[in-house]
Parts: structure tokens; C-alpha cells; sequence
């Protein structure tokens, strides 16, 4: 490899990496390395999850399927819906139109917000109602409800993460500060926390769903 | 990479009636796992079916609201295969979880 050719190259040699082999922003590119990094640990998660479960025949199904099931849907819905928001807040802010731009954070935000509040609640009714902890529950399996809370509790992390982050990205779009690209990054956070639940939601909720 | 370089990559990818469109079939298969569950399928249809779904609609969020239909192949190229590979080899450990409940002394 010629160091001297490369360096005339205007596009820049293929081999140092070109000038930008993935014709994306840095930001946007350490974003989906989080990400998929991320991914690992909710996907370790499940997998534990599945393999209690597929190890344990007597494992418990605590979701009626009213209200526990309904509930959950509704949760599922609310995250949908704010991904969509969040795309729409995306491209108002690639057209410039930042008044837009906050108000679909905004939206994103009370779609979010509303999940967290359904989410709390069903864990206070496990907890108070059913007397399930993470260690003990009345069904004898303990796994239960450690690697439920473990999953769920990350996941609302998550949310709760990105409710900071949006507040901070809406602020910051108010006062005429951040680019679209900041915007496009936040949303990218916000459709993942999306996509793990439609992981959690079929396999934790529906697969444990009590009928009748 | 320039700033310029930065600022001029921000993508606008799909049209407002795509995104609703990929909105309306994640909410229609929702509905469609949710019927599943109510129905009681056996177990291993209704996994088979719930994950098969998942896998659908975690593709389409990340093609049309992720953006990642329109970005550069190498950058699929680069984070995916590696990460399919390493969730598929988690599966090794299937086969000693489907045996324990077998191993157990009274059971």
C-alpha cells in the first residue's frame, strides 16, 4: 500500500478507511455501537429468562388476561405510538421546523411517561396483590421473579434513561441548540427501548398469559 | 471525518405515509400476538408464532424508524452479522435446559 498515493486521493484511500466509509456522523455511529452492545445484555437477559423457564414445569402464569394482559397492551400501544412521535419529531427537525420538533418530543415523552406509570402499577400489583419479590413468590420459583424484575427493571431503566435524555434534547431544540443529527441519535435511543419490548412484551407477558 | 462531512449525512429516509403505514402493521401484529395469547395455541405453536412476529416487527422498526434502510450497507455489514452471530450462539445452552427438568431425582 502506497501511503504517498493515498494521501493525493481526494476521496482518501479505501484502505486507511476513506473519508467515510459509512457515510454517517460519529455521533450517530457511536450510538448504534451502544446499542448493539446493548442488545448483548437484553438478549443474555431473555435467554436467561427462557432457560428458567424452560427449565422449571412448574413455572407460575400471573397475567390474567384482564386486566394484566390488556394493561400490558395498552403499555405496548403507548411505546408504539412514541415511536412514531419520535420519527415525526425527526423529520420535522430535518425540515427545520423546531417548534414542530419539540412538541413531538413532547408527545414522545407522555407516550413514554404513560408506559412507565402502567409499568409501575402492574409491579405494585405483582408485589402487594400476588406477594411476588424477587427472590420468593407463592408459586415456589424463586426465578420467577428474579429474572422478571431484572428484565422488566432494566427495561424501565431504559425508558426512564430516555425520558432524561428527550427532556434534555427538547430543551436544548427549544433554545435553538442542537443539530438534527442530535435529534436523529435521541430517536435512534428511543425506537431501541421500542424494540426490546417487543421482545419482553410476547415473551414475558403473553407466553404467561392466564385465560379464564 | 470533517464537520462538514458530519452535518451534510442527516437522512430523511421515508415519507410521513410510510411511517404510518409501518406504524398500522406493528399495531395489527401486536393484535395478532395478543388474539394468540387469548386463544390458548399450544406452547410451542404459540412460541414459534409470537417469535417469528417479534423478529418481524423488530426488523421493520429497525429498517423504517431506525433508518437503517437507508444508510450505507457497510454499516449494516458492520454491527449486524456480528451481532445475529453472538445471539445465536446463546442458543447453546438449549440443549442442557430442555435436559435438567429430565435430571431431576423425583421427577
Amino acid at each position: 500500500m502506497s501511503s504517498h498515493a493515498s494521501a493525493v486521493s481526494p476521496a482518501g484511500s479505501v484502505w486507511e478507511g476513506g473519508q467515510s466509509p459509512y457515510a454517517t456522523n460519529s455521533k450517530k455511529f457511536g450510538m448504534w455501537l451502544f446499542l448493539i452492545s446493548d442488545s448483548l445484555t437484553f438478549s443474555a437477559m431473555l435467554f436467561a429468562y427462557t432457560y428458567s423457564r424452560v427449565t422449571n414445569p412448574d413455572w407460575p402464569k400471573p397475567f390474567d388476561f384482564s386486566p394484566a394482559i390488556i394493561f400490558s397492551t395498552i403499555m405496548t400501544f403507548c411505546l408504539l405510538s412514541s415511536s412514531l412521535t419520535m420519527v415525526l419529531a425527526v423529520h420535522s427537525m430535518n425540515h427545520g421546523d423546531r417548534k414542530a420538533t419539540v412538541r413531538w418530543i413532547l408527545a414522545t415523552m407522555v407516550g413514554g411517561g404513560a408506559f412507565v406509570v402502567l409499568h409501575l402499577s402492574e409491579w405494585m400489583k405483582l408485589i402487594n396483590v400476588e406477594h411476588v419479590t424477587a427472590l420468593n413468590n407463592p408459586w415456589g420459583v424463586p426465578l420467577f421473579g428474579g429474572t422478571f424484575f431484572a428484565l422488566t427493571g432494566l427495561h424501565m431503566t431504559h425508558v426512564i434513561c430516555g425520558l432524561i435524555y428527550l427532556t434534555i434534547i427538547a430543551q436544548g431544540i427549544a433554545r435553538g441548540k442542537f443539530k438534527a443529527e442530535d435529534v436523529e441519535v435521541s430517536g435512534l435511543y428511543w425506537h431501541f427501548v421500542d424494540l426490546v419490548w417487543m421482545f419482553i412484551f410476547p415473551l414475558v407477558y403473553l407466553m404467561s398469559a392466564r385465560v379464564g | 471525518m470533517s464537520s462538514h462531512a458530519e452535518e451534510s449525512v442527516v437522512h430523511v429516509g421515508a415519507n410521513l405515509s410510510t411511517f404510518t403505514k409501518v406504524w398500522i402493521a406493528l399495531l395489527g401484529m401486536t393484535g395478532i400476538e395478543v388474539l394468540l395469547a387469548y386463544e390458548q395455541v399450544p406452547t410451542l405453536i404459540m412460541l414459534t408464532c409470537l417469535l417469528g412476529l417479534s423478529i418481524i416487527k423488530a426488523a421493520l422498526i429497525i429498517a423504517y424508524f431506525m433508518h437503517l434502510k437507508f444508510e450505507k450497507l457497510s454499516l449494516f455489514l458492520t454491527l449486524f452479522p456480528m451481532l445475529i452471530f453472538c445471539i445465536v450462539l446463546m442458543l447453546i445452552f438449549l440443549g442442557d435446559a430442555v435436559r435438567i427438568p429430565n435430571m431431576r431425582p423425583f421427577a
